[in-house]
Formats: C-alpha cells, sequence, structure tokens
C-alpha cells in the first residue's frame, strides 16, 4: 500500500499518520506538500489533522483549492481510497467529497478526550476488521467538530448507510449523553457512496501504539490494507 | 545641555532619573526618543534582571547532564542516546491580566520559540496558573479567556499541553499568573546559539511582518498593573499560532542547512533585544536598516520599530553567500526572509532609517552592563509573618473521632467534600480537555491521572528519527508551588516547591534531572517584597543542590501587585513556580495515581501517623489547604522539608516503580492524607478500606491526621503477591519511615476510615466524592 500523506503548512498530524503507515506498518508513505499537483502512484491519500492554513476564516475553506488537494479529488472520483481525519474531514467536506460540514462544538470549546464509538458497519472496506457492533474508544481533539447536514442530506446519508462511526456510551447505547460535540445523529465518521472516501473526526492515528496504551485505530488502517492488496 | 525629554516622558519609558543619568554618561550626549525607548526596555526586569541578578547567582547551574545552562534562550540537558533536551518556562502575567485570551496565547508562543530557536521541536507544553475567586465574575472572564487562549496557540501549533497546575486564591484576585513551560527535543546536530559571529555576515531578519501591536511589552510587564493598565492593551501582542508553526518547520530546515550562524527570537523589545543580545554575547556589533524590515503599517516610526512585539519574528546570522538558501526555505514556508543588516567589528548598535542613523548604542550597555540594585534585607521577620506565626492549632474548635464540634459541628467526611469543592484542589478536567495533550503521538500519561506528565522521547524528524523509531526513552515533566507556604515561609516554601516537583516525578516512576524556574514576585524596591524574593531563591538554591536539579534558566516576573482605586498597592503571593524535568528509563513502566486492582495492599512511605503526630514541624496545619478553605485561615508555618527523608522516600518509589512492585503512586500534598487517598480513589474509580494505627483515647487532633500536609509522604499501592519482596525492601531501605494503611476496595466500595480499636473516622461513596470533586470548577462557572 503506498501511502500519501498531504502536508499543508498548518497540518499537525501529518507525522503521526506517517508513523503510524511507514513505522508501524511498514508500508510505503510519502508526505506530499499542499502545492504538489502530483500524488505520484498513491493508493491511499491521508488528509491529516491541523488547521491547514490556519483555518481563520472557516476550517479548510482554503485548503480545497491547493493543488494537492484537487489531486486528491481526482484520486478519489478514480475510486482510490481517501481518508480525512479531523482537520481532513472538515476539508473532505469543504471540497464536496463528503455531504455536511463541521461547525463549532456545542459547548464552543475545544475537546480532547477519548471517547466510545460504535462501529456502525463492518462490510465497509474501511472497517473490515472490526466485530459487528463494536465499540472502540479513539482519541478526539477538535474545536469544530460538530457534524451538521440539512435534514434531506442527513436521511439520504442514513438511508444509504454512509455512517461509519458514531459517538456512543461506553456499553453502546448512542444517545445525548454520549455526544461530545452535539453532532447531528452522533455521526463521528462516514464514507461517501462509493465507499472509497472516509472522514473522521475521532483520530485513529493516536490509537495505534501499545506503549502508550490504546490500539483501537489500528484495525482501520489494517482494513484499508486488506482492501488495498485484495484490489490488488 | 539639559535633557531634550520632561521627567515624565522620561519615566514613561521605565526609565528612573538616576539611569538617565547613567545612559546620558555612556553614551556621552543626550539619547534621542529611539534611543531612550531602546534603554527603557532593555533595562527593564524583565530583560536585565538588575533586581535579581545577585539572588539568582546562588543557583546551581552545572551537572553531569547539563548541556547548556542559564543565558542562552533556553536550558538543554543530555537525556541520552543522543537525545537533547531543550526546556525553560516563561510567565505572561501582565499582558494576560489586561487581555486574558490573547496575553495568554502569545506567552505560549514566546516560550515556543524560545525552545525551536535552538534547534529543538517543541515536544510538550505545560503551565502554572493563578487566578482569583471564582465568585468574582472578573476573574471568571480572566481565567475561561487564558485557558483558551492557552489552547487556541497551543493546539493550532501542534504542541500536546500535557501537565499543569492551577490555584485559585483572591491573593491573585487583580494580578493572575501565567506561566508557560515549553519541552523541545533538539532536532539539529548542533545546538543553535545566539552569539553573533563572522565580521561581515548577513543579518537576516525572518518570519512575520512589523507592526505597532506590543509597543514596549517588556516595560509594561515591570510595571505594576492599575486601574489604567486597560487603557495600555496596545501593549499586549496578538498571536498567530499557525504562522509559528511555518517559522518553526523553517527554522529547523534552515538550522540543517548549516548555514545559521546564531539565531535569536524576537520576544520582549523585539528588534532591539535580538540585535543587542546578539552582538553583545558575540562581542561584536550589528548594523541594521530599518527600511528593509518587512512592516505591516506605514508610517512607523524608529522608536516603533525598536520596541514592537510583534509576534512570530526572529534575527538570524547567516554565513556570508548562503543566505539566498535560506530565503528560499522561508519562501517556501510563506514567511518573510530578508537582509536587514550585517555584522560588524565596532560593538554597536547601529539602527538606520531613510538613510540617516537613528540610534547608535554600545551593545553591552543594552544587554550586558546593565544597571544592578541591590536591596537591604530587611533584619527583622515581616509583621505580617510574625502575626502568622502566632497561630496554633488551639485556635480551631475542638474536634473528635466524629468530626469537628464547635458552633458549627460536621463529621469528617462532610469536610473532605467542602476541600473537594475548592477549586484548587478539584478536578482541573474543564481546563485540560481544552488542550490538546495527544497531538505528535507520543504522550504515555495523559492529564489528570497522574502526578506528573510521561512523553516518549521518540524524534518525529531528524538525524535519530529513524534510529530511534521504537525507543522506550521518555521525559517526565511537572510545575509546581504552593505560593501559601511560600508566603508564610519564603524559605521553607520554596525548597517546597523544589521537593515537591521531584516527588511527582518520582510518584510517575522519573529520575528528577533539571529545573526551570519562574520567580512570580511583588515590587522588590519594597522591603518585604525583597525580603520574600531574597528568602525564596536562598529556599529554590537550597532546594536544588539537595535534589541534584541545578537551575538551567527561567524567568523573572516582578511588580506583580495591583494598583486599587485607592492606589494602594496589594501584592500577590510570592509564587516562585519550579518546572521539573526528569528521565523515565522505560515509559512502560510507569505509574498513574489511581488505585489498580481490588485487594492491593495500599502503603504509606515517609513519616508514619504515629510520627506526624509528633513532629509538629513536619506534617501540619499550617499554611494548610484545610485551615484556608474550612477555617477561612492563611495562618501558621508550611511543614519543613526533610531533604534526606524525602530523597529516600522518592527513591524508594522510583525503584518500586522499576521493580514492578509499586502499581500507584501519588504524594499526600494539598488537604493532606485524605485528600490523597481520595484522589487515588477517584481515579482508580474503587474504593479503599483504611485503619490508621491510632486509638481513641490519645489526645489526637484528627483534622490534622486527616488534612495535615507533610512529611515526605507518598501513597502507594502494590499487588499482594509482591508484598513481601517490597516489605523487605522497604525495611532496609527506610527503616520505620512506612507503614502498611489498607487495601483497596472493588469498584462499588466506598472509602473508609477507621482506629484500631475499630471506631470509625470517615466512610465516603467515591461516586459521591467524585460528583463534588469533578464538577467544582463547572458549577463556579455556571452561576
Amino acid at each position: 500500500m503506498n501511502v500519501g500523506v498531504i502536508v499543508f503548512p498548518g497540518s499537525n498530524c501529518d507525522r503521526d499518520v506517517a508513523y503510524v503507515t511507514r513505522d508501524q506498518l511498514q508500508q510505503p508513505t510519502r508526505l506530499i506538500w499542499h502545492d504538489d499537483p502530483d500524488l505520484g502512484d498513491v493508493d491511499l491519500v491521508v488528509v491529516p489533522g491541523g488547521f491547514s492554513y490556519g483555518d481563520y476564516l472557516r476550517c479548510g475553506a482554503i485548503a480545497r483549492f491547493s493543488p494537492a488537494l484537487k489531486a486528491t479529488v481526482d484520486h478519489a472520483k478514480r475510486g482510490g481510497l481517501v481518508l480525512g481525519v479531523c482537520n481532513g474531514f472538515q476539508i473532505l467536506t469543504e471540497a464536496g467529497l463528503l455531504p455536511g460540514a463541521l461547525v463549532r462544538n456545542r459547548d464552543l470549546h475545544f475537546i480532547c478526550d477519548r471517547v466510545p464509538l460504535r462501529v456502525e458497519r463492518t462490510d465497509s472496506l474501511w472497517t473490515q476488521h472490526y466485530d459487528a457492533g463494536q465499540v472502540i474508544t479513539l482519541p478526539i481533539a477538535h474545536g469544530e467538530g460538530c457534524y451538521y447536514a440539512d435534514a434531506d442530506t442527513l436521511k439520504a446519508i442514513e438511508d444509504r448507510h454512509q455512517v461509519i462511526f458514531r459517538y456512543c456510551s461506553a456499553t453502546g447505547e448512542v444517545n445525548e449523553a454520549s455526544n461530545p460535540n452535539g453532532s447531528l445523529n452522533n455521526i463521528a465518521g462516514l464514507c461517501n457512496e462509493a465507499g472509497n472516501v472516509l472522514g473522521m473526526m475521532p483520530h485513529p492515528e493516536r490509537a495505534t501504539d501499545t506503549l502508550l496504551g490504546n490500539t483501537d485505530g489500528l484495525a482501520l488502517f489494517k482494513s484499508a490494507l486488506t482492501a488495498l492488496v485484495d484490489a490488488a | 545641555m539639559t535633557a531634550p525629554f520632561s521627567p515624565e516622558e522620561i519615566a514613561s519609558e521605565g526609565i528612573k532619573p538616576d539611569e538617565y543619568e547613567e545612559i546620558v554618561r555612556r553614551l556621552g550626549r543626550h539619547p534621542n526618543r529611539a534611543e531612550l525607548g531602546m534603554f527603557g526596555v532593555m533595562w527593564s526586569e524583565h530583560c536585565c534582571y538588575k533586581n535579581s541578578r545577585p539572588l539568582l547567582k546562588q543557583f546551581p547551574t552545572t551537572g553531569d547532564r547539563i548541556l547548556v545552562g542559564p543565558g542562552e534562550n533556553a536550558g538543554v540537558v543530555d537525556f541520552g542516546d543522543g537525545l537533547q533536551l531543550a526546556f525553560k518556562i516563561e510567565s505572561h502575567n501582565h499582558p494576560s491580566a489586561v487581555e486574558p485570551f490573547q496575553g495568554a496565547a502569545t506567552g505560549v508562543g514566546g516560550i515556543l520559540r524560545d525552545i525551536f530557536t535552538m534547534g529543538a521541536r517543541p515536544i510538550a507544553a505545560l503551565n502554572a496558573l493563578r487566578f482569583g475567586d471564582l465568585s468574582e465574575p472578573r476573574t471568571r472572564r480572566i481565567f475561561t479567556g487564558v485557558v483558551s487562549g492557552i489552547a487556541h496557540y497551543g493546539n493550532c501549533f501542534g504542541v500536546p499541553t500535557v501537565a499543569g497546575e492551577v490555584y485559585f486564591d483572591p491573593a491573585y484576585a487583580g494580578n493572575p499568573l501565567v506561566n508557560v513551560m515549553a519541552i523541545g527535543l533538539m532536532e539539529t546536530p548542533e545546538i543553535v546559539k545566539s552569539g553573533a559571529s563572522g565580521i561581515g555576515n548577513p543579518v537576516l531578519y525572518v518570519g512575520s511582518t512589523t507592526g505597532r501591536d506590543g509597543m514596549g511589552g517588556a516595560s509594561f510587564a515591570s510595571a505594576e498593573l492599575s486601574d489604567e493598565s486597560e487603557a495600555d492593551r496596545p501593549a499586549v501582542q496578538v498571536g498567530d499560532p499557525f504562522l509559528e508553526k511555518s517559522l518553526m518547520e523553517a527554522c529547523l530546515e534552515a538550522f540543517k542547512t548549516g548555514a545559521v550562524v546564531a539565531a535569536q527570537d524576537m520576544g520582549a523589545a523585539g528588534i532591539t533585544c535580538s540585535t543587542s543580545e546578539m552582538a553583545a554575547k558575540g562581542g561584536v556589533g550589528i548594523d541594521l536598516d530599518l527600511d528593509k524590515i518587512p512592516a505591516r503599517e506605514t508610517g512607523m516610526v524608529p522608536y516603533e520599530y525598536l520596541l514592537s512585539e510583534s509576534q512570530e519574528r526572529m534575527l538570524f546570522v547567516a554565513q556570508a553567500g548562503r543566505e539566498q538558501e535560506l530565503i528560499a526555505i522561508f519562501e517556501k514556508w510563506g514567511l518573510h526572509a530578508v537582509v536587514a543588516g550585517t555584522v560588524i567589528e565596532e560593538p554597536m548598535v547601529r539602527i538606520r532609517f531613510q538613510g540617516a542613523i537613528a540610534a547608535e548604542i554600545p551593545a553591552t550597555a543594552l544587554a550586558d552592563d546593565t544597571p544592578l540594585y541591590h536591596h537591604e534585607l530587611m533584619a527583622d521577620l515581616p509583621d505580617y509573618v510574625k502575626t502568622a506565626r502566632q497561630w496554633s492549632e488551639a485556635q480551631l474548635p475542638d474536634c473528635a473521632v466524629e468530626g469537628l464540634a464547635g458552633d458549627r459541628p460536621q463529621t469528617w467526611s462532610a469536610v473532605l467534600m467542602t476541600l473537594l469543592d475548592s477549586p484548587t484542589i478539584a478536578s482541573k478536567r474543564w481546563v485540560y480537555r481544552q488542550y490538546d495533550h495527544q497531538v505528535q503521538n507520543n504522550t504515555v500519561l495523559v492529564p489528570g491521572g497522574a502526578d506528573a506528565a510521561v512523553v516518549r522521547l521518540r524524534p518525529q524528524a531528524g538525524p535519530l528519527a529513524a534510529a530511534l523509531v521504537n525507543t522506550r526513552r521518555g521525559v517526565a515533566a511537572t510545575v509546581d508551588c504552593n505560593a501559601r507556604y511560600v508566603y508564610l515561609d519564603p524559605y521553607e516554601g520554596a525548597k517546597a516547591a523544589v521537593a515537591e516537583a521531584a516527588r511527582n516525578l518520582s510518584c510517575v516512576g522519573a529520575e528528577p534531572l533539571a529545573v526551570t524556574d519562574n520567580l512570580n514576585f511583588g515590587s522588590p524596591e519594597k522591603p518585604i517584597g525583597y525580603w520574600q524574593l531574597a528568602e525564596a531563591c536562598r529556599g529554590l538554591a537550597e532546594g536544588c543542590r539537595e535534589f541534584g536539579t541545578p537551575v538551567t534558566g527561567g524567568n523573572v516576573s516582578l511588580y506583580n501587585e495591583t494598583l486599587d482605586s485607592h492606589g494602594n498597592p496589594t501584592p500577590i503571593y510570592p509564587t516562585p513556580v519550579v518546572g521539573m524535568v526528569g528521565m523515565v528509563e522505560d515509559v512502560g513502566r510507569v505509574c498513574g495515581q489511581g488505585w489498580r486492582a481490588e485487594g492491593d495492599i495500599i502503603y504509606l512511605l515517609g513519616l508514619t501517623l504515629e510520627q506526624g503526630d509528633g513532629a509538629a514541624e513536619a506534617v501540619t496545619l499550617g499554611a494548610s489547604e484545610y485551615l484556608a478553605v474550612v477555617h477561612n485561615t492563611v495562618a501558621g508555618r508550611p511543614p519543613r522539608v526533610d531533604g534526606a527523608l524525602e530523597r529516600a522516600v522518592q527513591r524508594v518509589c522510583r525503584d518500586g516503580i522499576r521493580q514492578g512492585w509499586v502499581r500507584s503512586a501519588h504524594d499526600s500534598a494539598e488537604g493532606g492524607l485524605a485528600i490523597a487517598l481520595t484522589e487515588c480513589c477517584i481515579s482508580g474509580q474503587r474504593g479503599a478500606s483504611v485503619t490508621f494505627p491510632l486509638g481513641q483515647t490519645q489526645a489526637i487532633r484528627w483534622d490534622r491526621v486527616l488534612f495535615g500536609e507533610g512529611g515526605a509522604r507518598i501513597l502507594v499501592s502494590v499487588d499482594p503477591a509482591m508484598a513481601t519482596a517490597w516489605e523487605a525492601y522497604l525495611a532496609e531501605t527506610l527503616g520505620d519511615r512506612w507503614q502498611r494503611l489498607g487495601i483497596v476496595g472493588a469498584g462499588t466500595a466506598p472509602l473508609t476510615i477507621d482506629l484500631v480499636g475499630g471506631e470509625r473516622l470517615l466512610l465516603a461513596e467515591v461516586a459521591a466524592l467524585h460528583g463534588v470533586w469533578s464538577t467544582a470548577i463547572e458549577r463556579r462557572l455556571a452561576d
């Protein structure tokens, strides 16, 4: 699996993703500068967390115009895998690869925490190594992670089973008390209709290391790897 | 010739009449307006330590692992395997009082710049904060603003904010303290220093543009705050963490080319400070042309260029002929980089503007050979201390096994609840949840679960990255200061701050290595203020020697006083914050504070209950949180530090963790043993059944037993299967300075404390304790 991680000047999780794909999973990984229009032969593009160009206007609003992101959109349209984490998720919605938008957290504060998530589908290429209905714990760290979409879009998302992760309680109940940021339908991560693009606010790359006490994110990267091996 | 300035104009630059005469003597003429401003900021306490320098000299500053001591942008410590750690603490108290969000944010920006100017990538941030009482709306505004400012800057920059401490006390109502510490991992082959060298080498200005923001911030930081200070808001800078992140990446890239001779960040006093310090340190001069400086506003005069504290800027000396290489790197990151000057032989700072010389001052006059004030140490103790020392336990209401007697009798569990509800003791989750504490994927212990933070030292880039990708080495870090102790006894209190920092590191299993200190004090020009400063420095120096932790740098913030509307100055508590780093050999062998398993045995290391009861100087209610919160009394003397016992207990704790015997460790600090036990229960989500080996018949102050502070105490829990080996080791190393205290209970079990005779001192459900403790701050903010 050739992994490309897009690097904006304000990205700050780019090296964390590379640590997982290159150092832990031993996959060739390249950091791609934001003004590079050529992604090369990458199989998986990761748009990492951070603050792309400072995000003083609106998260990801400028990033979508960058050459590397335009190339990422083309890659996605050709069916290539694209994973957007945190700021990456925000950018993918701005770029139109995923529906809806991410707005300020319900309590208006930045939240850094570890939260339980219910894996909604295990037939997706991103989650095939998880168990059906499994509750995992992943770190979150965002100020604008409240998922929003208009009623029609939301209905379409649910009808097509695009939601991959939902915020839930430790025992898997999806309710308001287990919703850290006010996201509609407790949506923490969702894919596009074709399933090759995934955006999520939680950070799977921060949960892959036994030394740091949590490896719940590893199965996501392994799932993508399996999908690419199967496709090859 | 009479001065071209009125006394008021001179005073407005923070310059005293004597100092003005000295300036004239040194220049052989009167300064112009720009030069006067340059002297004003460079001779401020913030920049030249004119009041504190003689006191700072007594700190131990060298050691086997110290690579860079005080005097550079940050200290550097050898962590083995080629890992070198830069770290430093800095204050942004006055800006945060006036503009909490930007004041705190730019404080973070400043300390991060100090770290990456050395060639180190910031890997962790900490902060020590002091606010007034949360019942005051103004305090709530400052508190929430400061926390979001720190979060804004650190989160966007991408450095994990891993630990800190927050105290609330009316002493800080008008003058909050915002001390921020940063730690970085050296990424360049050589540590980048700040002394300019190489006559004819180009001087590069890099980073952001220069504007009128933050004019004269260093002088502002060195004056008392008054009702008019709010009008000084332009003295507070505005930060851009995104730009700083780019600046950091660009700087590290630039340093790796080897084309950078020296670097200095522009913090306090901006261009003035960086040019004069670089020139003075290198024994050379710098000729700088202000017309080359990228400006964000038009019509600025030299005075404004020179005193601007616009953020995210640096000054480089480059190798002649390689400037284009460097400029290309900065432009790639969307930053300015221009050749603005030259290193010259003549040791002068020469500033040009529109073809003329705007300022010309010997570099050493600004940066090195600065004024020094010696103050007389008062011969007698201050009156407030004498009064405080007259306090004795006899003034407290009677107490019994059941609780406090007197007018308002209450059980010990009710007293415990009151203490848990004190914002100083309560959970700080509301604060640290706003800080990204996991970015960079190296945070081993997250905030709230342990006595210190632990961060793995896996380099993200640079020459060691590939070789150390699987490293298990880590750094533990903490910031500590109980300022009430320091107020009531500056010498013992400052020593106690060092002891507590070392104890906190030991509780996670780390070996204390080095210190950075932030001296937050009132005016040194007042006898009491100077006495507090001098005594605290003596205590810090002694503490650092006892624990083998040299001081590698720090910050001095004086004049932390608020003038009320009647003009009466109210000083803060003297607050010498100790930031300490320690070595973790294996991040897989560290310890949190919460109980881990039912049935584990609880031990008390340090003075036993019986010994504590017999030694009023070692375990006391004097200066305690209990006395302040429950009895509204700030009096007595803080516990005296027993250095030998502290060191022995801490070593035993570290060894126990390394051996795998100890499964949790937590020190007894504010609120004493009862609070420490409660925190172990809350953090571990388990109860505990504790027996105190004391009998009801003894004439004992039960509040001192429960809530007394001191005694070099650490609570640990140990797997019963390991108890034999552990106890043999304890007997050998600590003699009789330890005891078994009880057993960890189930998740649903309460915390109970009984006496040997079976009488019950305290019973509380852990869920109820947790409920009060976890919501104390949020409830006050919702008011």
